[in-house]
């Protein structure tokens, strides 16, 4: 059985998921009865100065039947007293020692303010501190929240002010707000960061009311840019982690999080260097529960894959990840249709005739004969038809052998290294009204 | 004979001609339309003999443009809201959607196709106009939907048109002739109303004698008169109390209150084609407490579609393959007792107190024009003998085209 016991930083808990600081974990009640099904940590909503939230919250995007594809929300840190969210810290902490329980902070950029919340919150039994220098929606107005994590020195010098009386484990929420998410990386490792959590939400509007004209969430018929977060901001989130975790000059942990839905987003995750992972919009949408498939899909992958530890994964995808300038051009790779599997929708064809390099012959539809049919000549290899196709494994990409050595952009553009053979046949569409 | 609806309540009634297939809710609209894959050259648009644009309509509803949707369906098919719910669908639209290929259910694209068209019904939104009126003016015979969709894109054309209807009422078989659980009159003449209202005149009670005398007085015209009355079986006992052909016994149950419309306790049918399941399922449907197709071939040789049959066997009808109809057998009193057939093993009479003949119609023999003169079209089941809606609104549709070529339009 596989080993999903972790070690981030120094902070332990029974398993990589953590719920992330947000509405979950808002309240003793949420993170006691998360831990109970299964959760193995929480970093807490953010505790600072209580703020007054506005009605009406968060705003949804739906992708045709499912509901949440992504989600953003402009409401704020927690509007709990200070001393209310400590003491239920202290409380979980007591009566969870085993699980991970970290405090997620943000006050005014002062260094007394900081001082203070720190001692603070180490005086609960706190595994952790997570500084919030991501949120990208009203704190950000006050000076806090991503108005830090977008500036390297602000973020050095509040990591610096933190790391002056923090005993345990300093976690920096990073914004990906930013051009360049490793130069805010580096500030907080200068700082003294032991670790690094990203992404927070990505600055967004998420949609218009068109009858009223109204932005989403409304608030009184006005609303704001909102953190952006759910399956959709995935790809971004693994981006941005792998940039990080690939840093030689970050090289500490690095907790995942943005669009975590199921175990294979955490695989990926921890495959491109997550060292534990942190969950809030499934959670929103489907409760704790889904805490027990994503342990037990990740170990039975794991068990399948002879993965023993979460240490065998972490960071195997991360040497794969090279610039463009490194990809071989000698790679060369044809679309195969499977004949008996296809169901003659003919998605492939337009997806390539239009979208692509018109690469897919029509053929007369009759007698259940094939309607399509890969031009070898004219196919690059682009995958699109394979994305298009509504049948499992009947487009696949296979490799065309070649008796070229590989050779990349780089060898190439220094004038070593030899480029296969490639068809004439591209870029030669033509169109007639008439057709 | 007895009349068995009064066996039944006024509630069982209603539900026993309730729609057979219920319309969607928004919700299952939606889940249903982000089902549809979206095919090019799509196979249900290749089946519809109409050529409506199938993944375009259901594209519109998954995005909330009903109005749109419903346009690309009328736009081709004026009588798309009954297509909606008469049309054999397993047979062309959903027979051919590829999902049946990935071994799932095939969208449903008739209950699809009536959320769009119920939704301009009931918003009572009109989406087509009269074309520029261009004087010239095109008779049309028959008020059925050939007819009615040829004067639909006249009017489009902007031709005028006027339509003799020897009925009182509009519409053809869909007013008088589809079974009551897929559409009632008020649908249908909803959907009329709608092709009337773009200044079709209609005159009905109107009996056509001569197309010849009409050629004087149009420049075109469209002759939809459908089939003659149902054929007679040609054996002793035809003309029994207790014997009506098929459409005379839909027809009055469609224009009655359900009540109104007697049905014997034990009814036999004979024939088995598509309306022969109609009169069956509605016999059994007014509450007959047997109600049988006789039919002289067997269960393999039977004309209805597949799904028609299986309908009347979950309604509980009863079926005797390979029992020829010899003579409906008399009681003492000039009603039916029975139907004599032959089988394999000889004579055997099937006791019943009913009835009902659905051998199919004869042609219309009453009326008659030149398959040949130029300005004489012809469309519907009395130029294809006998099929769907959807291919008389097809024919009606391609008339219309060639009609205006000729009057000199674009002929689109």
């Amino acid at each position: 059985m596989a080993e999903l016991r972790t070690n981030f930083a120094g902070i332990e808990s029974p398993n990589p998921f953590w719920l992330a600081s947000g509405p979950p974990t808002n309240t003793y009640g949420q993170v006691a009865k998360a831990f109970d099904q299964g959760w193995g940590g929480a970093v807490w909503k953010t505790i600072g100065e209580p703020i007054i939230n506005v009605f009406s919250r968060y705003g949804s995007v739906d992708l045709g039947q499912t509901r949440m594809m992504g989600f953003n929300n402009i409401e704020l840190i927690s509007d709990r007293p200070i001393a209310e969210n400590l003491k239920e810290i202290a409380e979980v902490k007591r009566n969870y020692p085993k699980h991970a329980v970290i405090a997620s902070l943000m006050v005014e950029s002062k260094r007394e303010a900081w001082h203070e919340m720190v001692k603070q919150t180490e005086d609960t039994g706190a595994d952790g501190i997570e500084l919030n220098f991501g949120c990208p929606h009203g704190m950000s107005e006050r000076g806090m929240g991503s108005a830090v994590g977008q500036v390297p020195d602000y973020t050095c010098q509040i990591v610096e002010w933190v790391k002056e009386v923090a005993m345990i484990p300093v976690i920096v929420k990073l914004t990906p707000n930013v051009t360049d998410i490793t130069y805010i990386a580096r500030a907080a490792v200068k700082g003294g960061a032991d670790a690094l959590s990203l992404i927070n939400t990505i600055n967004s509007i998420v949609g218009v009311d068109l009858s009223t004209f109204e932005p989403q969430p409304s608030v009184a018929g006005k609303s704001s840019h909102g953190g952006y977060c759910g399956p959709a901001v995935k790809p971004i989130a693994l981006h941005l982690v792998s940039a990080v975790a690939a840093d030689p000059s970050v090289k500490i942990p690095v907790s995942g999080i943005g669009g975590i839905a199921s175990w294979r987003d955490a695989a990926e995750f921890i495959a491109l260097g997550a060292g534990s992972l942190q969950v809030c919009t499934a959670v929103m949408h489907y409760g704790f529960r889904i805490v027990e498939d994503l342990i037990d899909g990740l170990a039975n992958w794991m068990d399948e894959r002879g993965h023993r530890t979460l240490a065998d994964v972490r960071g195997r995808a991360l040497p794969r990840v090279t610039k463009w300038e490194e990809l071989d051009l000698n790679y060369h790779l044809l679309a195969h249709i499977d004949q008996d599997k296809c169901i003659k929708c003919e998605l492939c064809w337009t997806a390539c005739e239009d979208g692509a390099h018109q690469a897919i012959r029509r053929l007369e539809r009759n007698n259940g004969g094939p309607v399509v049919e890969i031009i070898e000549e004219a196919c690059v290899g682009c995958n699109l038809c394979a994305a298009v196709c509504p049948v499992q494994d009947c487009i696949t990409m296979r490799k065309v052998p070649n008796d070229y050595a590989p050779v990349t952009w780089k060898e190439y553009a220094a004038g070593t290294g030899k480029l296969a053979p490639r068809s004439e046949h591209f870029h030669t569409a033509t169109w007639s009204k008439s057709r | 004979m007895p009349d068995s609806t009064g066996a039944l309540t006024d509630e069982q009634l209603a539900s026993n001609f309730a729609d057979i297939a219920p319309a969607l809710t928004s919700d299952a609209a939606l889940l249903e339309a982000n089902k549809c894959l979206f095919c090019h050259d799509a196979p249900c648009t290749i089946a519809c003999p109409t050529h409506i644009d199938v993944p375009a309509f259901i594209k519109k509803i998954a995005t909330g443009n009903l109005r749109g949707s419903a346009r690309v369906i009328l736009d081709v098919n004026p009588f798309g809201h009954s297509c909606a719910r008469a049309c054999p669908v397993e047979v062309l639209c959903e027979g051919a959607c590829v999902l049946n290929d990935r071994d799932e259910q095939p969208i449903k694209i008739a209950l699809l196709q009536r959320h769009a068209t119920d939704y301009v019904l009931e918003k009572k939104l009109k989406l087509f106009e009269p074309g520029k009126r261009t004087g010239k003016r095109v008779a049309i015979v028959g008020a059925g939907p050939a007819g009615l969709a040829c004067a639909r894109d006249l009017r489009r054309h902007g031709h005028d048109v006027t339509v003799f209807e020897a009925k009182t009422q509009p519409g053809g078989l869909n007013t008088y002739g589809i079974a009551e659980y897929k559409l009632k009159a008020d649908v249908a003449l909803a959907e009329v109303q709608d092709i009337l209202d773009l200044g079709v005149e209609l005159k009905t009670g109107v009996t056509v004698e001569s197309i010849d005398r009409l050629l004087t007085q149009y420049d075109a015209v469209f002759v939809g008169v459908g089939l003659g009355t149902t054929k007679r079986l040609g054996i002793p006992g035809e003309d029994l109390r207790g014997v009506v052909d098929a459409l005379t016994f839909i027809e009055h149950l469609k224009t009655h209150p359900y009540r109104e419309t007697t049905v014997g306790r034990q009814v036999v049918v004979i024939g088995a084609g598509n309306t022969a399941i109609d009169a069956v399922t509605q016999a059994k449907r007014l509450g007959a407490a047997a109600a049988t197709i006789v039919y002289r071939r067997g269960e393999a040789d039977m004309p209805c579609y597949h799904y028609e049959y299986e309908l009347a066997k979950r309604d509980g009808c009863g079926f005797r393959f390979n029992a020829a109809p010899q003579r409906i057998v008399p009681n003492g009193s000039g009603a039916v007792a029975g139907v004599e057939v032959r089988t394999a093993s000889g004579s055997e009479t099937i006791p019943c107190d009913m009835v009902i003949v659905a051998i199919g119609q004869g042609s219309r023999t009453e009326l008659t024009w030149s398959k040949s003169h130029p300005k004489v079209f012809v469309g519907g089941d009395c130029a294809n003998g006998g099929a769907e809606i959807v291919n008389a609104a097809a024919e009606g549709v391609a008339a219309a085209k060639k009609i205006d070529a000729m009057l000199g339009g674009k002929g689109r």
